[in-house]
């Protein structure tokens, strides 16, 4: 599997990442190169084999629906890049 | 003062030999004489002084707790309230966090002094501390070499005496493979055992916090103070966590130890190979016995941690945005903009690379080929620990093929870096614990033991390390410079 | 208008987002309270800080499982959260946790009544999520401000089969649906607040054609007025479309209720690859048979059941009953009315459809908050049923009670509007009228029977409405003769 400069940006785009023009080709060869190195796991045979999400084969915990948590928004909003009137602002959104 | 273990520290506050404040004040101090090691991203003076008087106050009016007044590092990975938390990025460069982790907590709580918070691969991604936007840490031993990844700041600063111990997490090997690169012990505890609150995410079902300490004894105390169940990670495991301590006097004697062949075959240098022949050797001696037992998938490890880290990251760094905190591009011209050159600018390559790995593994089209696939091989490399742990109590190996590399040596070379974690990625997606200890020097670089157990078998883990540390002095060696 | 549906049918199917009555978040401990101050209730864990992880809330999955019963639905013993990934300034993680292969709740229905007809009507799914924030456009320099608030609310999201072949079917499902949810107590059902809020799928097809036209989703509608009119004004958009030779496009759009029209929004169609898959940082849901048997224990009668046992139990016509059971309050209303006046079942019904819900109605107020109780209202019936007032002057009681604090009997007693039993005063005033209209005498009893009912007015008027009209029906008659 051979990814091209072109998948890349389409990836980076996908995940918002801004990634240097100069760099594409080499995250190209290296995406290519771990694709590589995946093959093999197609030569294996799963066929009935459950897929692992966990390590553990554990159930949920299930919280009380109790309200634990109080306002804290100055404190949250010091480490915020820009706010005003207590809204984190963003580039107009277009809908 | 620098080198004692921590039985022998709390002896010697108890005693009035010297007082937490002086031995933070001496660790402080070797912190800014060695800071051409680069392990430290903040160093936390004040609150480190204050904490230790506190620990003084409290000696002082018969505090028990082994931990109090140990000076004592965090991964930076790990949130600390109201001290930067960069986790090795750029991207969290201006990151004060507005809450503890639950380790910081629980280590608060024991009593322990933070000096500061370690350096580490960006994100914890990375087998060699070269990914870090605070540039690399150098080992200690030979400084010319990575001090392995991506805990390298914790292993650099314990081994070099610049903390008694340090947090780690492990994903992939990240706690055992700098712990075996610097010459330390290192455990890897059962996945859950340790909280993850508070722990930034690299991937959430590999992602383990664990002690890394000089001595098994060392690790066993760390291990006791951060373990446990904790209701705000839903991973977390509710089970009573036994007394590590307790169980490191005991004999060995009949211990079954199995070694994987595939663990010993090619790609495993001969000097390295050598240094564990003869630590299993040791083992012989202590009553333990050997057996061959084999993990037909091990070699599927790499590709199946290559889908399913990236493809967890992927989903996990998606948070940081710019909106709520990091860093965030200087006048956006719209939404798109401010995602993108955020996020292009305050992570680097390494984090990218798996970003864009795990965005592709996940889309349409690739999901059942890659991601769903690796979950099913995930499955099989388990059952091969499950099938041979029903034969043997534990799995020895090597922690990594080879010693310390150098630096920049691979750093251009990503697979070539990603398959150096051959031997202990695989535990991870098992979930297991393991540790990894010194055995011995090959070219004057340490070589690690890696000590695999069934799950909650930490108290086991622990035991067997402490016995072999009682016969061989390999974990006392100091860093010529450090000493 | 609806003459395009000669040809043409159109098939419907309705994603409805429910924010489930919990007190705290899905995932954590902030509240869930409506019209805070922004970002008051975003917490570490709504905020997608670095390192904070989600812990599910048991009263989420209890509601989840509640309304799978209720719709006859099969609930998975196990069921996973997953992400869905995008980016979007309300959605805090870049990813949304939801449920995507392994929904809590599965194949169910509900039945619809329209044009006195009852529908079945499937439903695929129901899975649990988390709600986004809110984006503020007024301006800030140009800016958007992020109000997070909302964010981690529980959603369940009932998607049904595309089994709806008019807007009417879908305002009728839509109806039901949140009446159902009322019912069970698992939502408020504010759709002003955004608690009940849908997305339709329209699509269209030449009628006859077995398979599916392509279909739009039209976003957001909040009101079961704008369903209606959203999903009209789609039908006829593919329909203008088709026939004037083009294709519907496969797309988001949003009604816009100020211009009456749906419109594209290629903002968020972009790059539409959402990568779902399982969250690690939560593990498997399993609903076991002993906590789906506990939360069937707390189920309470459902509408349809209800207004069955109304028709017999009440002796109630279907078209009573369906009022009275549409919500859960309006029924408890009326059983306790009956109860509390022991009065005859059609008697409390008629004044709960009739002039009691025309009061709410004009002022705008729900049951809840009706200023005459069941108790007082019980305490007027009495008196009709007593025979202490007529029918007619139980009304001028009622418009009193509305406006104040008082009883039947108190109101009556002070208006003197009590009903003259005495035989003796009526007698008197009839033999009155009878002497003063001898030229109506002569043309009733010519067999001019109409005439009877001057007779009757004259009586009451002079009475003022206080004689019991029975009553002197009866005597008028016998002097009559």
């Amino acid at each position: 599997m051979v990814l091209t400069a072109d998948d890349v940006k389409k990836i980076a785009y996908l995940a918002r990442l801004g990634i240097d023009h100069q760099d594409i080709e080499s995250y190209a060869r290296d995406l290519s190169n771990m694709l590589d190195l995946m093959k093999q796991m197609g030569e294996t045979d799963t066929g009935g084999v459950l897929p692992m999400a966990h390590p553990m084969d554990q159930i949920q915990r299930l919280r009380v629906d109790d309200v634990t948590e109080t306002n804290n928004r100055d404190n949250f909003q010091k480490i915020a890049p820009l706010v005003e009137d207590g809204l984190y602002l963003v580039p107009k959104v277009i809908e | 003062m620098h080198n004692k273990s921590i039985k022998e520290i709390a002896k010697g506050l108890r005693c009035g030999d010297f007082s937490s404040v002086e031995l933070t004040q001496l660790f402080l101090s070797r912190i800014k004489q060695h800071a051409q090691l680069n392990c430290y991203v903040t160093v936390t003076e004040e609150l480190a002084l204050k904490a230790a008087r506190q620990a003084d106050a409290k000696i002082a009016q018969g505090d028990t707790s082994l931990l109090t007044g140990i000076p004592i590092a965090q991964k930076d990975i790990f949130c600390t309230q109201g001290v930067k938390t960069s986790c090795g990025s750029k991207m969290l460069d201006n990151f004060i966090a507005p809450y503890n982790a639950t380790v910081v907590e629980k280590l608060n709580a024991a009593g322990a002094v933070m000096l500061g918070k370690l350096n580490m691969d960006e994100f914890a991604m990375g087998s060699s501390n070269e990914t870090s936007y605070y540039g690399p840490v150098k080992n200690p031993w030979h400084t010319n070499s990575v001090p392995g990844g991506s805990s390298g700041g914790s292993s650099a600063a314990v081994a070099a005496r610049l903390s008694v111990c340090a947090t780690g997490t492990d994903t992939g090997g990240s706690i055992r493979q700098p712990a075996a690169h610097c010459g330390i012990t290192g455990l890897k505890p059962t996945y859950g055992r340790v909280s993850r609150f508070g722990m930034i995410a690299y991937a959430s079902s590999l992602d383990q916090g664990g002690p890394m300490a000089r001595s098994a004894e060392d690790t066993a105390i760390l291990l006791q103070a951060m373990s446990g169940f904790d209701p705000k990670d839903s991973t977390s495991l509710d089970l009573p966590v036994p007394d590590y301590s307790a169980a490191l006097d005991k004999d060995i004697k009949g211990l079954k130890i199995g070694l994987p062949k595939e663990f010993f075959g090619d790609g495993l240098n001969n000097d390295v190979a050598l240094v564990i022949e003869k630590a299993i050797e040791e083992y012989k001696k202590l009553g333990a016995e050997l057996k061959e037992v084999s993990m037909p998938n091990l070699k599927l490890a790499i590709p199946a941690y290559y889908v399913i880290a990236p493809a967890e990251c992927s989903a996990n760094l998606s948070r940081f945005d710019g909106v709520r905190f990091g860093h965030r591009c200087d006048n956006p011209q719209d939404l798109a903009d401010l995602y993108t050159r955020s996020r292009g600018e305050g992570f680097g390559k390494e984090v990218k690379r798996r970003i864009l790995m795990g965005t592709y593994a996940l889309s349409a089209g690739y999901y059942d080929a890659y991601y769903l696939k690796a979950q099913k091989i995930r499955r099989l490399i388990s059952d091969d620990f499950k099938k041979a742990l029903s034969e043997v109590d534990v799995i020895m190996g090597p922690v990594a093929p080879t010693t310390a590399f150098g630096l920049g040596e691979k750093i251009d070379n990503p697979i070539e870096m990603y398959l150096s974690d051959i031997y202990t990625i695989a535990i991870n997606l098992a979930g297991l614990p393991a540790m990894s200890l010194p055995i011995g020097f090959s070219e004057g670089k340490p070589v690690g033991l890696q000590i695999i157990g069934d799950y909650f078998a930490e108290d086991r883990l622990l035991n067997i390390a402490h016995q072999y540390q009682m016969v061989s002095d390999w974990h006392r060696q100091i860093p010529k410079g450090f000493e | 208008m609806e003459n395009y549906q000669e040809n043409w049918e159109s098939v419907i199917g309705l994603e409805i987002h429910a924010q489930l009555a919990t007190q705290s978040k899905i995932f954590s401990g902030a509240s869930t309270a409506y019209g805070a101050e922004p970002n008051t209730q975003a917490c570490a864990v709504d905020l997608g800080l670095p390192g904070v992880l989600p812990v599910l809330n048991e009263q989420a999955v209890s509601f989840a499982v509640k309304f799978g019963l209720a719709i006859d639905a099969e609930i998975a013993p196990y069921s996973v959260f997953a992400r869905k990934n995008y980016f979007y300034p309300d959605l805090p993680k870049g990813y949304q946790i939801s449920q995507f292969e392994l929904p809590i709740v599965g194949n169910g229905h509900l039945d619809i009544d329209v044009d006195g007809e009852t529908k079945r009507i499937g439903i695929t799914r129901a899975h649990l999520e988390e709600d986004a924030g809110k984006s503020l456009h007024e301006s800030f320099h140009g800016m958007s401000g992020i109000d997070l608030n909302r964010a981690g609310t529980p959603l369940l999201e009932i998607v049904s089969e595309p089994e709806l072949r008019s807007a009417k079917e879908a305002v009728a499902y839509m109806r039901k649906m949140h009446e159902l949810v009322r019912y069970l107590g698992i939502c408020d059902g504010n759709m002003q607040e955004g608690s009940f809020r849908c997305d339709a799928n329209v699509s269209v097809r030449p009628k006859g054609q077995q398979e599916f036209g392509t279909r739009a989703e039209i976003k957001n509608i909040n009101s079961f007025k704008f369903v209606e009119k959203a999903i009209n004004h789609e039908i006829e958009r593919q329909i203008e479309l088709i026939e004037s030779g083009g294709k519907v496009v496969q797309e988001t759009r949003l009604y816009d209720a100020n211009k009456d029209e749906t419109r594209s929004m290629r903002s968020k169609e972009e790059a539409n690859d959402y990568r779902y898959f399982p969250d690690p940082d939560l593990l498997p849901v399993e609903i076991t048979e002993i906590f789906k048997a506990q939360i069937k224990a707390q189920l309470p009668e459902l509408p349809a059941a209800k207004k069955q046992r109304f028709t017999e139990q009440y002796g109630l016509d279907c078209e009573s009953a369906g009022i009275l059971t549409s919500s859960r309050q309006l029924s408890d209303y009326f059983e306790s009315l009956v109860k509390e006046s022991l009065c005859e079942a059609k008697l409390c019904a008629n004044w709960i459809t009739g002039d009691l819900l025309a009061s709410l109605n004009k002022t705008d107020l729900d049951i809840a908050d009706s200023p005459v109780s069941y108790q007082r209202l019980a305490g007027l019936l009495i008196r009709i049923n007593d025979q202490t007032i007529s029918g007619k002057i139980a009304k001028q009681v009622f418009e009193l009670m509305w406006q104040s604090n008082s009883t039947a009997d108190e109101i009556i007693d002070e208006k003197g509007l009590k009903q003259i039993t005495d035989t003796g005063a009526i007698e008197a005033i009839i033999d009155r009228i009878i002497a003063e209209n001898p030229g109506q005498v002569e043309q009733y009893l010519s067999g001019k029977d109409k005439v009877f009912g001057f007779f009757v007015g004259q009586v009451m008027k002079e009475m003022q409405g206080k004689a019991n009209p029975a009553e002197v029906n009866k005597m008028l008659k016998a002097k009559l003769k």
